[in-house]
């Protein structure tokens, strides 16, 4: 009981520690090697650059930009994910004959097709929602994949023996038995469409946080440039708690959401 | 005591149908490397409220066969009857039939995500049950297997003792004229499988349901079924039939009486019969 008490306060006093501890040990470092700003600017200087950045209207344009793409991106990985997931995992000779081009296409550096799409699509949001997409859509298909295929076999005899319908077995014991493996696949997901969205805008284009990280670069800005990473970062936070939070929700009975005790 | 007449079996005055019939039965199972004959000519009548046990070693095919007669797999040959209908028809089973069993397996498989109310109501809910009745009937059920208070628990947080009482809960809920029940107790520790066999002997006699009872301990199948199928292994046949002639309810303490040791010695000695057939098969191992 106790222990698990520590289990839920701690993570909160750890992480502002940690935090402060960072910042302690960069200011110490700018300032006993004397390292200059363009290489490490002093927290102080971050600080001040992302203050600016966080008053200026124009920086919460970019901030949606980047969240559109990142969470339409998204979407249709999750949509074409689970469909894919479940027809694969449903037609074992389907998923087979596909293994090479799935293989194929997975160990392609996805990153690399950006410039095609450039091509393709232009420098607007289109090839960057769809550069989310194709890192998101493979944790997902491969985890829903993995759980049509991980129904519990004790669980479908008591479904059989009670002679229940397609529909009721798929209500009552194949969707919430795969929901845990859909959002495992959701949270690898949407790291990888925020990946996805800012190479994207790293490449071309002028909105979104990607194009404000390579503007601060060509402005040899190096303060603003670590205050925008810094808002990536948060941005980054808010859409996986997001997600996370989803799960709590939807499947709250699952082992991965109950509270983490110690061994 | 009670009434002595409780103690012996229906089947001694088997004129009606019998409610379980298995004749002729046979299974093979065909894999790429071969056939695997895992009965042979089953034959074995179960009168209605009479409590068997099928008792073999590991791969005797008792699991096998406690599937076919619940309709989980087909046999490939003979005929399976409840209740005077055919089971199987070719390799499709009658749900009719199938609908007015009860099943238990060896592990409870409940579903995490519905509470314990929920999984006993899991059979309920499929026959469209409303919502109000079966927690009604939940509640009545979970009182009935010592569950009271936990109706609202996850089963990952009740013991294996109480999630295999759920499941008998579950296998209760639409009133079952059979329970057919796969080692049920098997991963149980000694005390609580004790405590779970006076349960289920109770639960037996206040729903008066038939029940078929697969273990691998001789003295359980002694303590709980009317009689007692020996089953013997590769292709697996019937070895002999134990009438258990001992009255109900039987206390725990029943195991140092001697009717209960002889049938418990002969039942070991048609299995010992069977090693000696058989070089290299080991000592019986009590459960």
């Amino acid at each position: 009981m106790e222990q698990r008490g520590v289990a839920k306060w701690l993570p909160w006093v750890s992480a502002p520690l940690m935090l402060v501890l960072l910042v302690v040990v960069w200011s110490l470092v700018v300032s006993v090697f004397g390292i200059s700003e363009f290489v490490l600017p002093p927290p102080s200087a971050v600080a001040a650059s992302l203050g600016e950045l966080l008053v200026d209207p124009a920086t919460w344009g970019h901030v949606q930009v980047t969240v559109t793409e990142v969470l339409s991106g998204f979407a249709i990985a999750l949509a074409l994910g689970v469909i894919g997931g479940v027809v694969l995992g449903r037609i074992a000779w389907l998923e087979v004959a596909m293994r090479p081009a799935l293989v194929a296409f997975q160990v392609v550096p996805k990153v690399a097709l950006i410039p095609i799409f450039v091509i393709w699509f232009g420098f607007g949001l289109t090839s960057k929602v769809i550069m989310a997409a194709i890192l998101a859509f493979f944790p997902i298909l491969l985890n829903v994949l993995l759980g049509v295929r991980s129904v519990d076999r004790g669980h479908r005899d008591v479904m059989r023996g009670l002679g229940a319908s397609r529909w009721s077995t798929f209500r009552n014991l194949e969707l919430p038995s795969t929901l845990p493996y859909v959002f495992a696949g959701m949270e690898v997901a949407i790291v990888f469409s925020v990946i996805g969205a800012i190479v994207g805008e790293y490449l071309g284009g002028n909105e979104g946080l990607g194009f404000l990280v390579v503007s601060s670069l060509n402005a040899l800005d190096a303060p603003a440039l670590f205050a925008v990473i810094v808002l990536l970062a948060a941005v980054g936070s808010v859409l996986f708690f997001a997600v996370n939070l989803a799960k709590r929700l939807v499947i709250p009975w699952h082992e991965s959401v109950s509270e983490k005790e110690f061994a | 005591m009670t009434d002595h007449l409780l103690a012996t079996p229906p089947a001694a005055a088997d004129t009606t149908t019998p409610e379980l019939e298995l004749a002729a039965v046979d299974k093979v199972y065909s894999s790429r490397r071969g056939t695997t004959e895992a009965l042979r000519g089953i034959d074995l009548q179960v009168a209605a409220g009479e409590f068997v046990a099928l008792v073999g070693r590991s791969g005797c095919g008792k699991t096998t066969l406690l599937r076919i007669l619940a309709g989980l797999l087909p046999p490939t040959g003979g005929e399976v009857r409840a209740g005077g209908r055919p089971v199987w028809r070719g390799a499709r089973r009658d749900e009719e039939t199938v609908s007015r069993f009860g099943l238990v397996f060896q592990e409870p498989n409940l579903f995490p995500w519905f509470t314990i109310e929920d999984n006993v109501a899991l059979p309920l809910k499929l026959r469209g049950v409303d919502r109000h009745a079966r927690r009604a009937r939940a509640h009545e059920l979970c009182d009935l297997v010592g569950l009271g208070g936990f109706e609202k628990s996850l089963p990952r947080e009740l013991s294996g003792g109480m999630r295999q009482r759920a499941a008998i809960a579950r296998a209760l809920s639409c009133d079952p004229s059979v329970l057919l029940m796969d080692e049920p107790f098997g991963a149980l520790d000694a005390l609580t499988r004790d405590r779970m066999n006076l349960e289920l002997q109770s639960i037996a006699s206040t729903t008066g349901a038939t029940v078929v009872f697969v273990t691998h301990s001789i003295p359980e199948a002694v303590f709980l079924a009317d009689r007692v199928v020996l089953l013997s292994p590769r292709p697996g046949r019937i070895h002999s039939v134990v009438d258990v002639d001992l009255a109900r309810p039987r206390e725990l303490e029943i195991d140092v009486e001697p009717a209960f040791r002889e049938t418990v010695r002969s039942l070991r000695g048609g299995l010992d019969e069977e090693d000696t057939k058989r070089s290299g098969a080991g000592p019986w191992e009590e459960a």
